[in-house]
């Protein structure tokens, strides 16, 4: 899903600038006022994760090759606005470093899967869970329909950029300048091979991640921390 | 949470030295494809597309070495992979570590 140089004509990889610059000024404003010390190893090891996922090409038949990208589950321990900035940082990396997504489309893609992944992501697992507790089992259901559905949108959003370009860019006789597929079989190749492929290896890590920590330690999970800073001094009052 | 912790950086281990069964995977990715690729598929290659394909030259394009003359050779492959993830995980870890520190409140 890192879309290349060239695939998407100035006016729109510049619109994601335009986009992007403020979400990423109010995700940073937000970090800083929101950080904990106690999270920042788990900030770090974030977007040292979903780097790594995203080198884990898997093939899917029909010959296509994809990868998760472990947004979901960054959303869902970090916060959405963290997430931004840890998968920007990753994307950023990535392109850079790697050419692995363009230059040109760094703030597309930060958008398709540091912004649309988290937010989407944490949103889902928020109102599948509601006010279970949070160890219930259906909270590992909600994680994994989370990492399925904000991939698949984000797949979505990707198939969309690419697919507006022939409309949106194209020389006076029609011929397409970038992307020369129309929505029609962009937006169809992008979400199914998403859908029926590499979501549900972005629920499966959610999930599997998730039920880990369910099990392990839950203060680490974003807004539950309030909670069990609640409960200590309560507990030490009585003691 | 120590634990926690403890465990994850051993999968985050794990994750880079099995980071070349990535390369395994065979195949195009859709809307990523080179500039020859696409003249396969369309017989040409969109003026705007193939103007802005080399606006950028990555270091290590592709998570291998540059050149290309590497890429037949799989141990040389899988070492440029998991150099790679280990320069993402070294960068990426270390400037949220080293920029988380210095904003985080307590």
């Amino acid at each position: 899903m890192h879309i290349p140089d060239g695939y998407l004509g100035p006016n729109t990889y510049i619109a994601f600038w335009i986009i992007m610059v403020p979400i990423w000024y109010f995700a940073g404003k937000k970090l800083s006022a929101e950080l904990r010390s106690k999270q920042v190893p788990l900030l770090a090891l974030a977007a040292a994760f979903s780097f790594v996922i995203m080198m884990f090409n898997v093939p899917i038949p029909g010959g296509s090759t994809g990868h998760a990208v472990g947004g979901a589950i960054v959303g869902i321990v970090l916060g959405p606005w963290a997430a931004v900035i840890a998968l920007s940082v990753a994307l950023v990396l990535q392109a850079l470093m790697f050419g692995d997504g363009g230059i040109t489309a760094i703030a597309a893609n930060c958008f398709n899967m540091g912004v649309v992944i988290p937010f989407v992501g944490y949103y889902t697992y928020k109102f599948i869970s509601g006010s279970t507790e949070i160890t219930s089992s259906r909270r590992v259901i909600a994680a994994a329909i989370a990492g399925w559905l904000s991939l698949t949108l984000a797949s979505f959003c990707a198939g969309f950029e690419f697919g507006i370009q022939p409309i949106l860019n194209h020389t006076p006789e029609g011929v397409p300048l970038y992307m020369p597929y129309p929505l029609s079989v962009t937006v169809p190749a992008m979400v199914l091979e998403h859908a029926l492929g590499f979501s549900i290896l972005e629920a499966l890590i959610t999930a599997l991640i998730f039920a880990y920590i369910q099990r392990t330690d839950t203060s680490v999970l974003y807004g539950e921390r309030s909670r069990s800073l609640k409960k200590e001094p309560n507990a030490a009052a009585s003691a | 949470m120590d634990k926690m912790l403890r465990n994850f950086a051993i999968g985050l281990v794990l994750l880079i030295i099995l980071a070349p069964l990535g390369l395994l995977a065979v195949g195009e990715t859709f809307g990523e494809w080179g500039s020859e690729e696409i003249k396969e598929k369309l017989g040409y290659v969109p003026q705007g597309l193939e103007k802005l394909s080399g606006v950028w030259n990555a270091p290590l394009p592709d998570y291998a070495f540059p050149g290309g003359e590497n890429s037949e050779s799989l141990p040389l492959s899988a070492a440029a992979y998991i150099l790679s993830a280990v320069i993402g995980v070294v960068v990426c870890g270390g400037l949220l570590y080293f920029v988380g520190k210095k904003v985080a409140r307590d």
